[in-house]
């Protein structure tokens, strides 16, 4: 059975055609009828198809009659694209036994080429190098070749052609999978062992776990145990991966499929976690397992107080479908009634906050992102702090820290001086420098981590031209001269503006969050201060001027009910911005602050 | 030009004396105004987006309609105490035509004693022996679209008149006797500096109006001027010099000794302000007749169709030749309420406010209107908001605190 099944994912730069092929092998396979095709199939959230990127890991199983008239399984296993979620992608490049490595003929080998390449290597898979795009005018496939060969340290003879657009290659694609992917090796005699490589939520069933089995069966009726939380479950039901699920009587080993087992919540169940039978365990867990912890924080405010329960609800039911989100009530004195929340990284934070307001209709601000601090007071007690709100004053600390991670960047020799400039900008040190091949390096910096998540890696690649990769470990919390600075709208704190930062950067960022503010706030009927402060100091300051004119000239018979709807109109808007003191403050203001000067 | 048919006519006597003898009064009254809008002009202006047609043969079957319409709203009010004739260009109705309107007026609606009634006029338009016929006809108050007094502003402007005839029209209306008599003025037009409008301003200044309408010159959807702006022909004015050519002539002409009572309106002294026009601003009936004409009472609002063959056809049809009508809830009252009154140097009367509709504005935005007396825009005496010379540039700002 299981010489039939070939688990494989498909790795690319960004725009390298990475869901143009998916929707190809599917619709070559016949999942899929024309009449029922769309675009980007497995990218199925607006919000994915929108950036382009792939946020969740999704699945599915294409039954394919190869050249040798036998019939295979091919399980196509998509990751998401972002360094947010790389050990997802990790995890899910774990379920696999091979890879198509996509390269754009036109563009040749790019940063997150290699960096998926790597994560492909560590898991020992099987890797094809397809180069896409033969059809374009500016391919040039003799160039692609050579950087397969001296980039990538690849047989460039080993490569498939294809146009993923114009369906070009497909067959060839699909043959190679077969031929050269291995099929999964596995005991279906031996105790379960199924690693998770994603979950969602689904509204009649509970939670359905995406799971890749190495040994052993699975069927309706087992109690299953999860190595990590100890949760033991009882299956209702398992399947595999169509265009949509479809239920079959056992997964084996070597399939990939869905167990449901009456998990109420995505949050029950840890991705990278070991999936094995209550009655009979397998001895250790599958490796690479870690926990998924968050390492930004924000609070999330509704615009009106009136949709606070709105918000609550909302997020109850967001977190359903992602785990990796956690959250606690919050308050703030400019903002009101909301909610502490922990994300994996910048770009978690923004697409929760996009779903919630698309698919919850939520109107709401966030407060200026934070890592989790480290203090130690006078009297050596310690306390961890994510919510500058919280920050307790500088006279009692006697020790302030901040989490540090180890930065691994991988780009063309030629950027080396600009980000060399940027990682210490943003306070890296112990930089390492590793040749990986010609004129391609390795820059390893230790940094903070609250500089990374401050638009580092827009950065980064913007300094890049795209061409570089950035990957992150987490590291030791580190001594560090912190200070709280708030930001004041005529003269009123926006708490959720306080930031804690590095004593050298407290006044630039204070002016450029003062700044920004007022690029964004729109004009009053009044002048509108805008300071930055430590304590009782200002540090920064703009100013927004009022109007000066605006007023229609005519308002007679005719021209008071058009004049009135545009007031309403503006009214309505103005409802959607939140008053600090007498300021409307547009939702976007709250973001601008996170954002630099460059982007 | 086809020859006007009044058809049958109720032989109506109008004692014309006692209309054209009045002393204003300028205690706000609540009687309703009665709007006429006259939709014909002999060339269109490109800046102008009121309703009008420039084929002057649809006079009569406009006339036959109007006065169907006036039939059938005969009875809508009791009475009005202001008349104002405007459009299109009244002016280029005969005088016959005109007097025939004012007729049915009579015949048809109440006057109070005294009452105002103003006919707008276009100088190129205009002789004596008009102007007199309008006076005996009971009008008192002209209003003359003079817009400007220099040559280019008035070609840029698209207007059929020159400055020599503006002169002319001024001087041939005192001599009829009219002794209220308005100008309108448009400024910051495109090539016009300041030096330029305020000379402009001055000859005007210099007869002696009783009422100066000063409009910014305003870029109307669906006019050539927009089309013009969106060619990218034109420069916009920046918002510096738009407030300074505002507050310029509000200073020169309160200089003058005149009233600055609404945002575009000035009078010499506030028994000279239009009277009709302060019923828009502060929410007392009127009933607007014509094509494009709204009319307002309690809640309601509604208007006419804005389009000569739909009026003309409903009206043949013994139907109300409205488009459409939308009642006001509070809110929306209260918005208007407070939008036009800080249009006008007569202000708020906050306590009249906070009981008609609810909402303690002191109590509310009291922050905020602190703020807005500090930076001197709004002025609060006697309980009653007044909004100041720089507060009126922001009148529109004003009400969304």
């Amino acid at each position: 059975m299981m010489e039939r099944i070939r688990n494989f994912s498909i790795i690319a730069h960004i725009d390298h055609g990475k869901s143009t092929l998916a929707d190809r092998l599917i619709q070559y396979t016949g999942v899929v009828d024309e009449r029922n095709f769309q675009d980007q199939i497995l990218d199925n959230m607006d919000i994915e198809r929108e950036r382009g990127i792939t946020i969740k890991s999704q699945a599915i199983t294409l039954p394919y009659r190869a050249q040798d008239g036998k019939d295979y399984i091919l399980n196509l296993i998509d990751t998401p694209g972002h360094v947010d979620f790389s050990y997802e992608v990790s995890r899910a490049l774990a379920s696999c036994e091979g890879v198509l490595l996509l390269i754009d003929a036109a563009q040749g080998v790019q940063a997150q080429t290699i960096a998926n390449l790597y994560l492909a290597m560590e898991n020992n898979l099987e890797i094809i190098p397809v180069i896409n795009k033969i059809d374009l005018p500016t391919a040039d496939i003799d160039r692609v070749m050579e950087q397969i060969d001296t980039e990538l340290g690849l047989d460039p003879y080993a490569h498939i052609k294809c146009s993923a657009k114009e369906g070009i290659g497909i067959e060839d694609i699909l043959e190679a999978i077969v031929q050269r992917i291995p099929p999964p090796q596995g005991d279906p005699e031996a105790p379960l062992a199924g690693l998770i490589f994603d979950a969602h939520y689904d509204s009649y069933r509970g939670t359905v776990i995406h799971c890749r089995l190495f040994d052993g069966l699975v069927q309706p009726g087992d109690i299953i145990r999860f190595f990590f939380n100890k949760a033991a479950y009882k299956v209702e039901e398992v399947g595999h991966f169509s265009l949509k699920r479809e239920k079959s009587d056992r997964l084996a080993a070597g399939e990939v499929g869905y167990i449901i087992a009456g998990l109420k919540t995505v949050s029950d169940v840890r991705i990278g976690d070991t999936i094995t039978l209550d009655h009979r365990p397998c001895v250790k867990p599958l490796p690479g397992f870690k926990e998924a912890k968050p390492v930004v924080f924000s609070s999330i405010y509704p615009v009106s107080s009136e949709d606070y329960e709105d918000l609550t609800v909302g997020l109850e039911k967001y977190k359903l479908n992602d785990a990796a989100l956690i959250y606690q009530k919050d308050s703030s004195v400019a903002l009101g009634q909301g909610f502490r929340c922990g994300f994996l990284g910048l770009l978690h934070l923004e697409i929760v906050q996009e779903r919630l307001e698309r698919e919850y209709d939520l109107s709401i601000i966030l407060s200026v992102p934070s890592v989790r601090y480290r203090f130690t007071f006078k009297d050596e007690q310690i306390l961890y702090i994510d919510n500058p709100a919280h920050y307790p004053g500088p006279v009692s600390i006697a020790r302030s820290e901040e989490p540090y991670i180890k930065a691994k960047m991988i780009m063309p020799e030629k950027y080396l001086g600009a980000v060399m400039k940027l990682c210490k900008d943003r306070r890296g040190l112990d930089s390492k420098l590793n040749y990986l091949g010609p004129g391609r390096i390795e820059l390893i910096f230790e940094m903070p981590l609250a500089e990374v998540i401050y638009d580092f890696y827009d950065r980064f690649k913007s300094l890049t031209q795209g061409y570089g990769s950035f990957d992150y470990e987490l590291g030791d919390y580190r001594e560090s001269n912190l200070v709280l600075i708030d930001i004041l709208v005529n003269g009123e704190k926006v708490d959720a503006l306080s930031q804690i930062v590095h004593r050298d950067h407290a006044r630039a960022r204070a002016l450029q969050a003062c700044e920004r503010l007022k690029e964004e706030i729109p004009r009053q009927v009044f002048k509108v201060a805008i300071q930055g402060a430590i304590g009782g100091e200002i540090i920064a300051r703009t100013t927004i001027s009022p109007f000066r004119k605006d007023v229609t000239a005519k308002c007679y018979g005719g021209d008071i009910t058009r004049k009135r709807k545009l007031l309403e109109k503006q009214k309505k808007g103005k409802k959607r911005m939140k008053m600090i003191g007498s300021v409307s403050i547009p939702q976007r203001a709250f973001l601008a602050v996170l954002k630099t000067d460059d982007d | 030009m086809a020859i006007f048919n009044p058809g049958p006519l109720d032989p109506y006597i109008i004692s014309l004396e006692s209309m054209s003898r009045q002393t204003p009064d300028l205690s706000s009254s609540n009687i309703p105004g009665l709007y006429i809008h006259l939709p014909f002009c002999r060339t269109k202006c490109p800046y102008c987006a009121f309703y009008s047609e420039t084929d002057l043969s649809f006079i009569p079957d406009f006339l036959r309609a109007l006065f169907q319409e006036m039939d059938m709203a005969r009875n809508q009010f009791d009475r009005f105490d202001t008349v104002y004739i405007g459009g299109g260009t009244p002016s280029v109705f005969t005088s016959y035509q005109t007097e025939e309107i004012l007729k049915r007026i009579r015949h048809n609606f109440t006057l109070a004693a005294h009452a105002e009634i103003t006919l707008e006029a276009n100088p190129a338009d205009i002789n004596i022996s008009f102007l007199e016929r309008l006076r005996d006809m009971g009008v008192n108050r002209l209003n003359l679209g003079i817009q400007s007094f220099d040559r280019k502003i008035l070609n840029f402007l698209g207007r059929r008149h020159s400055s020599a005839q503006a002169i002319s029209a001024i001087e041939i209306s005192r001599k009829a006797g009219f002794t209220n008599l308005g100008f309108d003025l448009i400024y910051s037009v495109p090539g016009q500096d300041m030096k330029a409008w305020l000379d402009t301003l001055s000859q005007g200044v210099a007869f002696a109006p009783e009422h100066l309408s000063c409009y910014q010159l305003t870029v109307e959807a669906n006019t050539p001027l927009l089309t013009r702006y969106q060619k990218g022909e034109l420069p916009f004015l920046t918002e510096g010099l738009q407030y300074d050519f505002f507050i310029k002539t509000s200073e020169q002409l309160e200089d003058a000794g005149y009233a600055h009572y609404e945002v575009s309106n000035f009078s010499r002294g506030i028994e000279y302000a239009s009277r009709h026009n302060q019923k828009y601003w502060d929410h007392t009936p009127y009933l607007g007749l014509g094509p494009s004409a709204h009319s307002f009472s309690g809640n309601r609002r509604w208007w006419n169709h804005r389009n000569l063959e739909d009026y003309i056809n409903e009206l043949s049809l013994r139907n109300a030749p409205i488009q459409a009508a939308e009642t006001l809830s509070p809110e929306q009252l209260r918005l208007e309420a407070l939008f036009l009154a800080l249009r006008t140097s007569a202000g708020l009367h906050l306590k009249d406010f906070s009981e008609k509709f609810q909402y303690d504005l002191l109590l509310e935005k009291g922050e905020t209107l602190a703020k807005l007396q500090e930076e001197g825009r709004v002025t609060i005496r006697d309980g009653i908001l007044y909004p100041t010379r720089s507060g009126l540039a922001i009148a529109d700002s004003l009400a969304l605190i």
